[in-house]
């Protein structure tokens, strides 16, 4: 998929952090079929309809913010302050590199 | 013959213990949501094998878990992989929002900082949850930032009880050290209108219609490190106990100061008597001897652990200013753990037993009222939480 055909369904890698893998009960990657244009919030959208026990643990119930203490990388690129409407790039969209959800290191 | 389960939340997960009514050899499961902070969990009474549990953590935030049979599995309630759910969804275990709205008198407003400024109102978890007495779907959760919410199925959905928050005192409530929960929920057996709360730092608060308002009940209660000692609000209420038989009569832990009130907070007096300090966080109530009732002297608002190194539970058969100290089995050297607000309970078997949890792993159960002491657990992570079922 390329910014030509933008309403095709992307298969799309997501790696989650243990607890939330944990949480899911998943095991690995997910891969998740996600409609056009492919940006992080369309992933996030397609990972809570497939995983509902997620909503809110990614992203705020109210606001939709990102948690203060998860990133989203994308082909070794921080992309948590950028907007979650920016199209994803084309290497996570074709599915040759995942979306990583990481949590932060902190606590001490 | 009867059975206890012990629910213990503590920092990195939650543990049953299991006994039968002699309560000398325990069965421990456990770690439930292992690494997750679990600040309550506690059963129905109406069903006993439902528990309710708040699993919250600094990442992922709050979570509602549910089990309908004893422990065992569990289940975010509402919530099943594969079922496909709105990005926005009307309703879900987990979404804990202010209420807003301009029709139930209760808009959104701020609260005080630390600093003595406004601040607007944020959800960071859920502190404390109270199940419905005669309902087993219905269920209230205490929330920092304080507030009260209610969820009428099963924990699928929630409510806030805007009343409170709302009622017109709420900008002078501030945090605490440890944040502004609403930590303590009481139903009254004999009035299903009728509800006290407590917050850190407000103070008591009561409903008389259910909920839908709600007035301070802090009169008697004095803090000094506040501008006003006698403040209508403000007060670090730490925590409060009943007993059923008797729920016009409450019993406080403040910041400093144990207190008792008679007339259902109306009016609140001093009991602290020969407590080597009055400084603490739990107080509870024998199960079948009301005005018999248990605190954990903690050295001071600076020094959060026993005097001297000597863990000690206190007892008033008087219903508070005679005390004696009750030491059998528990440490009395080098032990400089901290007993937090929701880390005791008491079961309703004929010898009534005594549980609490501390900040260095332990679960101390006395089987006898309190004359003496056993480890069930050593070396739990951090207690945060003990309730106790008894069962048949």
């Amino acid at each position: 998929m390329t910014d030509k055909d933008e309403t095709a369904i992307a298969q799309v890698r997501v790696q989650l952090p243990y607890h939330l893998r944990n949480l899911a009960k998943i095991d690995g990657e997910v891969s998740l079929a996600v409609p056009g244009p492919v940006t992080v919030r369309a992933v996030l959208d397609a990972l809570e309809s497939r995983y509902p026990m997620l909503a809110g643990t990614i992203r705020d119930h109210g606001t939709l913010q990102r948690r203060p203490f998860l990133r989203f990388f994308a082909c070794a690129e921080d992309i948590s302050l950028v907007s979650p409407d920016n199209p994803l790039p084309d290497a996570v969209v074709q599915g040759r590199e995942p979306l990583l959800i990481i949590g932060a290191i902190a606590g001490g | 013959m009867s059975s206890v389960r012990v629910l213990v939340g503590t920092r990195k997960g939650a543990f049953i213990l299991s006994s039968d009514g002699k309560r000398k050899d325990w069965q421990v499961s456990g770690p439930h949501f292992a690494g997750w902070e679990i600040y309550h969990m506690k059963g129905s009474p109406v069903d006993p094998n439902r528990i309710y549990v708040s699993q919250t953590s600094g990442w992922f935030g709050q979570l509602i878990q549910r089990s309908d049979d004893g422990g065992k599995t569990w289940q975010q309630p509402g919530l099943q992989p594969g079922e496909g759910m709105p990005a926005f969804p009307n309703k879900a275990p987990n979404r804990f929002l202010y209420d807003t709205s301009a029709e139930t008198g209760a808009p959104l407003t701020t609260h005080q900082w630390y600093d003595g400024t406004q601040h607007p109102w944020e959800f960071k978890r859920v502190w404390h949850i109270e199940p419905s007495l005669v309902e087993a779907n219905t269920v209230y959760a205490g929330v920092e930032d304080a507030a009260l919410f209610r969820s009428t199925d099963g924990g699928e959905s929630w409510q806030e009880l805007s009343g409170l928050r709302g009622h017109g005192t709420g900008p002078n409530w501030q945090p605490g050290a440890g944040g502004m929960g609403l930590h303590t929920i009481i139903l009254d057996p004999t009035n299903p209108d009728r509800i006290y709360i407590a917050i850190s730092a407000a103070g008591a608060f009561r409903t008389d219609n259910g909920g839908k308002s709600w007035k301070p009940i802090n009169k008697g209660l004095v803090s000094n490190f506040m501008p006003d000692p006698n403040a209508e609000v403000g007060h670090c209420v730490h925590h409060v106990a009943m007993h059923p038989s008797k729920p016009d009569t409450l019993f406080m832990q403040k910041h400093w100061d144990v207190m008792r009130t008679d007339d259902a907070g109306d009016n609140w007096r001093e009991v602290s008597g020969n407590l080597p300090t009055d400084f603490g966080f739990v107080i509870d109530v024998h199960a079948h001897q009301p005005e018999t009732i248990y605190v954990v002297p903690i050295k001071s608002d600076s020094e959060h652990f026993p005097i001297d190194g000597k863990l000690q539970v206190y007892r008033s058969r008087s219903g508070g200013n005679e005390w004696e100290a009750l030491t059998k089995g528990l440490p009395q050297s080098n032990c400089y753990v901290d007993v937090l607000r929701d880390a005791m309970a008491v079961d309703r078997l004929d010898d009534c037993g005594i549980y609490f949890g501390t900040t260095g792993g332990h679960v101390f159960v006395s089987p006898n009222g309190g004359d003496t002491w056993e480890p069930i657990v050593n070396d739990l992570p951090a207690v945060l939480s003990v309730e106790v079922q008894t069962l048949p």
